[in-house]
């Protein structure tokens, strides 16, 4: 018996949590999911390596607050987005918007690998060239190489 | 010809360390506002002072001003708060505050103790202008020109070197402006 109370008294303890949780509650299943997403793809500006979903800074609470309210007011991920992007900048993005800004950003690595190829290709082509070059021989060349060749043979 | 092409990786790497030296230095924990150039966004919170009067966006216009956003909650504003104090009193800058997620009772006290720069304090206990504005650390200060549109922010203390090399000089560029 006692220690069935102590199990009910050590649950209350466990009540706060439970409060947490229905704080981020939303009404439906897929803006819980969207939340979920959302939070992870928005920066924290404070503590500049977290997502406001791992930050426990109090803007990072305030930002989570407001993209539960813009929500359940039936704002679209683009919406919501934008109006964090008004308050805090572009910066608050984890993945920016291309724009001539950040052309180097989305294509600079897809450019450098394509250069890398082209240098890989020359440079096989190249090789392959100067590999041949030895038999381009025409008949009267030929004839003298053998001449040659007999001669130093001779003179061993 | 082909020859040219072997300067390549020679323009590659002063390109890349030019580009890596501008970094050198730069403090990657100071944004520049996103609000920056535009109006304060709009507002009607009551005056720290005096809990009836409301403000609005037009307390904020009429001339050129440093807002600074501060909380008695938060350590480094009683660290600048001094400077602010002798911005006011000795340069006689103009000076509104923002008390920022903060109770009433203790930042009229912290003025009463530590002196009152401000020509008059929002309240805004929420936190609400704060985050429309895009306020992510108290202290920030925003210099603000005589339409309410925001000139500059700075995150972080004010000191002599701060006002001297770059609020200053917004500030009494957008000064100049308001006398033409």
């Amino acid at each position: 018996m006692r220690r069935i109370l102590m199990g009910c008294l050590l649950m209350l303890l466990a009540l706060p949590a439970l409060s947490q949780l229905q704080t981020n509650e939303l009404s439906d299943p897929e803006k819980q999911r969207r939340y979920q997403e959302l939070t992870r793809e928005l920066r924290c500006p404070l503590c500049q390596n977290e997502s406001i979903a791992e930050s426990d800074a109090p803007i990072a609470n305030d930002m989570r607050r407001d993209v539960h309210r813009r929500l359940e007011a039936g704002q679209s991920d683009e919406e919501i987005v934008q109006a964090l992007v008004a308050r805090f900048g572009e910066f608050v993005r984890y993945s920016p918007r291309v724009t001539p800004a950040t052309w180097a950003l989305w294509f600079g690595p897809f450019v450098l690998v394509l250069v890398g190829l082209l240098v890989v290709v020359l440079m096989g082509l190249r090789g392959r060239r100067s590999q041949q070059a030895p038999a381009a021989l025409d008949d009267g060349e030929r004839a003298r190489v053998q001449r040659l060749l007999r001669e130093n043979d001779r003179n061993q | 010809m082909n020859r040219v092409w072997l300067f390549l990786p020679v323009v590659l790497v002063v390109v890349l360390g030019v580009m890596l030296y501008a970094g050198i230095g730069k403090d990657p924990t100071k944004l520049d506002s996103a609000r920056l150039n535009q109006p304060v966004p709009a507002f009607e919170l009551t005056m720290l002072a005096d809990a009836q009067r409301m403000l609005d966006n037009e307390s904020l216009k009429g001339q050129v001003a440093l807002f600074n956003v501060w909380g008695t909650w938060c350590p480094s504003c009683r660290v600048e708060h001094p400077y602010l104090v002798a911005l006011a009193e000795e340069q006689g800058i103009r000076i509104i505050g923002l008390n920022y997620k903060d109770k009433r009772g203790p930042a009229l006290r912290w003025l009463e103790d530590l002196g009152d720069p401000y020509q008059f304090n929002i309240y805004d206990p929420e936190g609400s202008l704060g985050y429309d504005l895009g306020v992510y650390g108290a202290p920030e200060t925003y210099v603000l020109d005589a339409n309410g549109v925001v000139r500059y922010r700075h995150v972080g203390v004010v000191d002599e070197r701060v006002w001297e090399n770059h609020l200053k000089p917004v500030y009494e560029q957008y000064r100049a402006q308001e006398v033409d």
